[in-house]
């Protein structure tokens, strides 16, 4: 059992601020995703948990022990990182090995071990080479073996498919899923790809400035982000946004258009709809095309809605050309409202 | 001019440069080993043969000098203790200004550069006034003391560019595996900086073998190779000097040849 709570973890650098107060709980066994853009204090929070740095403020808690004053060794914890960190005086299976030497573990049992990661991360005609033998790829997949090799309570990984090329990174992320899921063990998995983050999450964690935005189910986050941030970047393209002035009675004024929202003082909110919720239609915005981009499957097109640049997901047997006028409806019930002084999701 | 004839001029001066550096360097070792390698007698004598005649009577004449062995034997017991402690204080000094940020890292950078700021004919006379007070004068351990100090700055500074070059990941992968941080920088961080320690450590036993101030301001009875030289150079044979000349620098030349590599990445020139 291995479940993780981070309770008002906060990290100063200096002056700086690089996480307020972090609170997450993590299921035993569940994978959750650490999502956000450069900067916003994904590895300093990893690293947190790990051991690697310790907090200016809070409690990390793994299995129901206090952690965050123990030594990374003493956490039940391993680590797959960025730049693979594969030691290069080392063979392939003595890397792998390493951890459990350090267990002293008898050597049948290392053998045991080493060979059956080896085999599941599909590198055992490698496990006499050196890492300055290895393709980036093949690396990352010995630093792999080497943390499932210690079967740890939990594994944290640091952004592992960024340094390799796209099709690698598909393949990869695919194969991740289907070891980690068998592994048992709860995952930490820090990315700034949403792609990745939705496709291997049970729960995606957004993170925005050092604070967790909005933790849940990654549909959850993709249909009902709980703030504007969230909406704007996940998803590609982003949600589309355009303002709203109050017309009384819960009914507000978008573009021209009057639509039921919600029952707030406020005289003015945001209204948010998602590029692929909107549709040609006799009734809705007036939109003038700017850019037409056939995408295959869909026609992704850019075009300016009272003033405000809009993206719509439409069928590709469209014909559309720039200078064209249509008219977009939003579906009703795709419809979100956010406040535009706490940039939240109004319910 | 077209631009191709000045391009083969400037490569004229580059190599005429080259040359020059090298007869500049390479002909006073070869007039050095000619005469420590030739019989007595022909070292006294004009022309010069191109090739030594491989007579080894000079250098038996050197090592039976009286002292001379001694004072080679001190020059190896200072230059040893000299590198022990070198990389005993650099190493760690150096790991800690790769690792750590730390409150007056720049400062402290600065100072190890600054020590060498110093001539030694400066510092000699207060130091041996110095060692005769505390006892430490014309001892073993004093003059290593010394050429510690001279080559303290360099075991810093390669030790520094050694294990910054080392990615501080690979420590932190230790931790997480298991490791404490002593066991991290034993099992990961050294045997990857041992090449690079051991040549720095070469280092600073050239230093010490190579000077000759401070061994001749603070020893008398135990001179080391390059002070007794200096001190017999008046009253010995040209055999001798020429013999003591290729002991002292061929060791040393062997030494730095050996580690060049590494001194070259203490200067910032690319490997190789
Ligand atoms: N050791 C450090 N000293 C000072 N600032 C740091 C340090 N580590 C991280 N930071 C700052 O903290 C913020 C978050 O960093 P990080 O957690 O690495 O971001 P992410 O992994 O999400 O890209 C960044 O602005 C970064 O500059
Ligand atoms: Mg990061």
């Amino acid at each position: 059992m291995a479940e993780i709570e981070i309770k008002g973890v906060g990290k100063t650098f200096g002056a700086f601020t690089a996480l307020h107060s972090i609170d997450l709980t993590i299921k035993d066994q569940e994978f959750v995703v650490l999502l956000g853009a450069s900067g916003c204090g994904k590895t300093t929070l990893l690293r947190i948990i790990a051991g690697l740095d310790s907090p200016s403020k809070g409690e990390v808690w793994i299995g129901g022990r206090r952690v965050d004053t123990l030594p990374p060794r003493e956490r039940g914890i391993s680590m797959v990182f960025q730049n693979y960190a594969v030691f290069p005086h080392l063979t392939v299976f003595e890397n792998i090995a390493f951890g459990l030497r350090m267990q002293k573990l008898p050597q049948a049992e290392v053998t045991r071990r080493v060979t059956r990661t080896a085999e599941l991360m599909h590198i055992e005609a490698l496990l006499k080479r050196y890492s300055g033998q290895l393709s980036g790829g093949q690396r990352q997949r010995v630093a792999v073996a080497r943390a499932l090799a210690m079967e740890p309570d939990v594994i944290l990984m640091d952004e592992p498919l960024s340094n390799l090329d796209a099709l690698l990174r598909l393949e990869m992320r695919a194969e991740l899923k289907g070891v980690l899921a068998a592994s048992k063990t709860t995952t930490i998995y820090v990315t700034h790809d949403q792609v990745e983050a939705m496709s291997l999450a049970d729960r995606i964690a957004v993170m925005h400035g050092g604070d967790i935005i909005q933790a849940e189910r990654p549909v959850e986050v993709y249909r009902n982000p709980a703030a504007r941030f969230v909406g704007s970047f996940i998803g590609n393209p982003p949600m589309n946004f355009l303002p709203a002035t109050a017309a009384g009675e819960g009914r507000w004024q978008v573009a021209g258009l009057t639509f039921e929202g919600p029952r707030v003082a406020a005289p003015q909110i945001e209204f948010a709809i998602r590029p692929e919720d909107l549709h040609p239609a006799d009734h809705g915005f007036e939109a003038e095309v700017r850019v037409v981009e056939p995408l295959g499957p869909h026609t992704l097109i850019t075009a300016s809605v009272a003033g405000v640049v809009m993206r719509a997901v439409l069928d590709s047997t469209l014909a559309l050309a720039t200078g064209d006028h249509i008219t977009l409806s939003p579906v009703a019930d795709r419809i979100r409202w956010f406040d535009l002084a706490t940039q939240k999701a109004i319910a | 001019m077209s631009e191709t004839t000045v391009r083969r001029a400037g490569n004229r001066v580059f190599i005429a440069a080259v040359v020059l550096a090298c007869v500049w360097v390479l002909l006073p070792i070869y007039l050095l080993l000619i005469n420590a390698l030739s019989a007595p007698a022909e070292v006294t004598g004009f022309p010069k043969r191109f090739w030594p005649s491989f007579d080894l009577a000079s250098i038996r004449f050197f090592l039976g000098f009286k002292g001379v062995t001694s004072a080679l034997w001190n020059s190896v017991q200072v230059a040893v203790l000299t590198m022990v402690m070198a990389i005993g204080a650099g190493a760690p000094a150096g790991y800690a200004l790769a690792r750590f940020d730390f409150p007056g890292k720049q400062a402290f950078r600065f100072m190890v550069v600054m020590t060498r700021a110093f001539p030694l004919p400066l510092l000699a006379l207060p130091l041996a006034v110095l060692f005769i007070r505390v006892g430490l004068d014309d001892t073993v351990i004093g003059l290593a003391f010394v050429h510690t100090t001279l080559a303290l700055p360099f075991a810093v500074l390669i030790t520094y560019s050694l294990f910054s070059g080392i990615p501080y990941e690979l420590e932190e992968a230790a931790l997480t595996l298991g490791c404490n941080r002593v066991q991290a920088f034993l099992k990961v961080v050294l045997p990857l900086a041992a090449p690079g320690i051991a040549a720095s450590a070469v280092f600073a036993f050239v230093v010490s073998w190579n000077e000759v101030f401070a061994s001749a301001v603070l020893t008398i009875e135990h001179r080391t190779l390059t002070a007794f030289l200096l001190q017999s150079l008046d009253v010995s044979p040209l055999p001798l000097k020429f013999a003591g000349g290729a002991a002292l620098v061929l060791p040393a030349l062997g030494f730095i040849f050996a580690v060049r590599k590494y001194l070259f990445a203490m200067w910032g020139i690319a490997n190789r």
